[in-house]
């Protein structure tokens, strides 16, 4: 069962019945859910939950909607791998990579859409939708295939083909909205105003979020029941990053680990960058943006969370760092090539602003460390097509492979000099 | 209508008055619920009453004095595509 209690405004602190809505009537700041922890407490443990499912549900009491509506396409319990190669490579003594490529759509967007998805069922909505370009509407679309829901996906109308064919599979109403990236969002809010839809970032956005909480359960678990020194997330609304400590925070309040002394810092790319810019400033005003970067998804230029993102880096002593597009490719690259890892633009920006902290000494070498990779590189193919070593081309001949070999290694010799 | 909006305002607009202005120019009634301003930068979150008309209205004008005006809760719900 869930022991989910209420919505609480993070303003105001304005306490709501769990309905699907997403403000504050008062001071229009942001609903959270909260939970009964001390009922958790009672009922669960470590070993209830090591017996549970390999997936987001073995936290089934720390989530926010019955278990009996999921739609569970086996999203969550991703690995946490060691990183010992990357770790040398960049100046770490040991270094994590929570591997988020490997849920049902390639990315950590699995988990906040399961948690909303089965919310919206429990509400008995039985159409659900997005705004979205890219992660979201893939998952929002596989997730209400997998529950036979009606879905529908707005994106702004000048959007390739191919980035419509991860949700298009799936055979949702894909809606083409004519107007810029402001008009879909205004459309979108005034539609979940006035249809009978679960917009899962918009009016069950609450219990969408905490769905990114599970990222944080399972590092602390993985990790044998504690936190890491130092953590790095990407961020885009700033959600994730915001959860993943608010996680840490419950599973102590649980009793399940030690208090979390765990720097939480933050990744974005140069060219959308609204909350590392506000973090170098010393401010929690951030000035929005208008995103451009090949990141495209962490390019929102007016995250939500942005604010308490900042908060909680001057909460934690964590930081912010951001890197140009050729960074972000670098990134791509070291990962893939240290750890066999191959993430989408978002795990480049990660890796880079990884590799500038701890060049700078933010990150001590001597911190333990996690790397949240949020997606598969599958999604960001033209990334890195060119920045990738030429093939040798050869005859269907023993000499001619030779002869190409001895070439390339001459030419990297020479490079090298 | 009541409609709830986040103004962000720059170094170059955070010294205008105008929140007054949209008041005085407009048939809208304003009533701020909350706001961080310091020298530089700063938000507003702002409830704006009046016929519909009026209230974009008085929002246009908001915008072309350099102030962005956003959802008041929300951010950006268009999530970027990866």
């Amino acid at each position: 069962m869930s022991f989910a209690k209420a919505l609480r405004c993070r303003e105001c602190g304005r306490e709501y019945p769990l309905d699907p809505i997403f403000s504050c009537e008062f001071c229009f700041g942001p609903l959270e859910v909260s939970y009964d922890l001390d009922g958790i407490r009672e009922a669960v443990s470590r070993d209830s939950i090591g017996r549970g499912p390999s997936t987001i549900w073995r936290y089934a009491p720390f989530l926010p909607c019955d278990v009996e509506y999921k739609v569970d396409l086996g999203t969550g319990y991703t690995p946490l791998l060691r990183a010992d190669r990357l770790a040398k490579a960049i100046g770490l003594d040991t270094l994590w990579i929570k591997n988020d490529t490997v849920n049902p759509t390639w990315s950590f967007k699995d988990r906040v859409v399961s948690v909303a998805i089965a919310r919206a069922r429990q509400f008995g909505f039985e159409a659900i939708a997005c705004a979205s370009t890219g992660n979201l509407a893939n998952s929002v679309a596989a997730h209400a295939a997998g529950a036979g829901m009606e879905c529908f996906v707005f994106i702004p109308d000048d959007l390739e083909q191919g980035k419509v064919v991860g949700s298009g599979i799936y055979n949702p109403t894909v809606v083409k909205v004519r107007g810029s990236y402001d008009d879909v969002n205004r459309l979108c809010t005034e539609l979940s105003m006035q249809y009978p839809w679960a917009f899962v970032n918009i009016n069950v956005r609450p219990y969408y979020a905490e769905g990114s909480r599970t990222i944080g359960f399972e590092v602390a678990e993985q990790l044998g029941w504690r936190t890491p020194d130092h953590l790095v997330a990407p961020m885009a609304s700033g959600s994730m990053y915001t959860k993943i400590w608010k996680a840490f925070q419950e599973f102590h309040k649980a009793g399940l680990i030690d208090d979390p002394k765990t720097r939480m810092s933050g990744a974005q790319a140069a060219g959308c960058s609204p909350i590392t810019t506000a973090f170098e400033k010393g401010t929690l005003n951030f000035v929005p943006q208008k995103p451009n970067t090949i990141a495209k998804s962490l390019a929102i230029g007016n995250p939500a969370d942005g604010y308490y993102a900042l908060k909680q880096m001057q909460e934690t002593n964590g930081g912010a760092e951001m890197v140009t597009d050729e960074e972000v490719v670098e990134g791509i690259k070291l990962l893939a090539e240290t750890e066999g890892i191959w993430a989408e633009t978002a795990g480049g920006v990660t890796i880079g602003c990884l590799k500038k902290m701890v060049a700078s000494g933010f990150i001590r070498r001597d911190e333990e460390t996690v790397a949240i990779i949020s997606g598969g590189g599958l999604k960001t193919l033209e990334a890195v097509v060119d920045a990738l070593e030429e093939q040798l081309h050869v005859d269907p001949k023993i000499e001619s492979f030779e002869a190409a070999q001895r070439a390339r290694r001459g030419a990297l010799v020479g490079a090298k000099a | 209508m009541e409609k709830h909006v986040r103004l962000t305002f720059g170094p170059e607009s955070i010294k205008q008055p105008l929140v007054y202005q949209l008041g005085h120019q407009f048939k809208v009634v304003t009533s701020i619920r909350m706001a961080d301003v310091d020298k530089s930068v700063g938000w507003v979150v702002l409830g704006l009453e009046g016929e519909a008309d009026e209230v974009e209205r008085a929002l246009a004008w908001a915008r072309s004095q350099g102030v962005r005006v956003d959802d008041a809760t929300l951010g950006d719900v268009v999530e970027g595509g990866a």
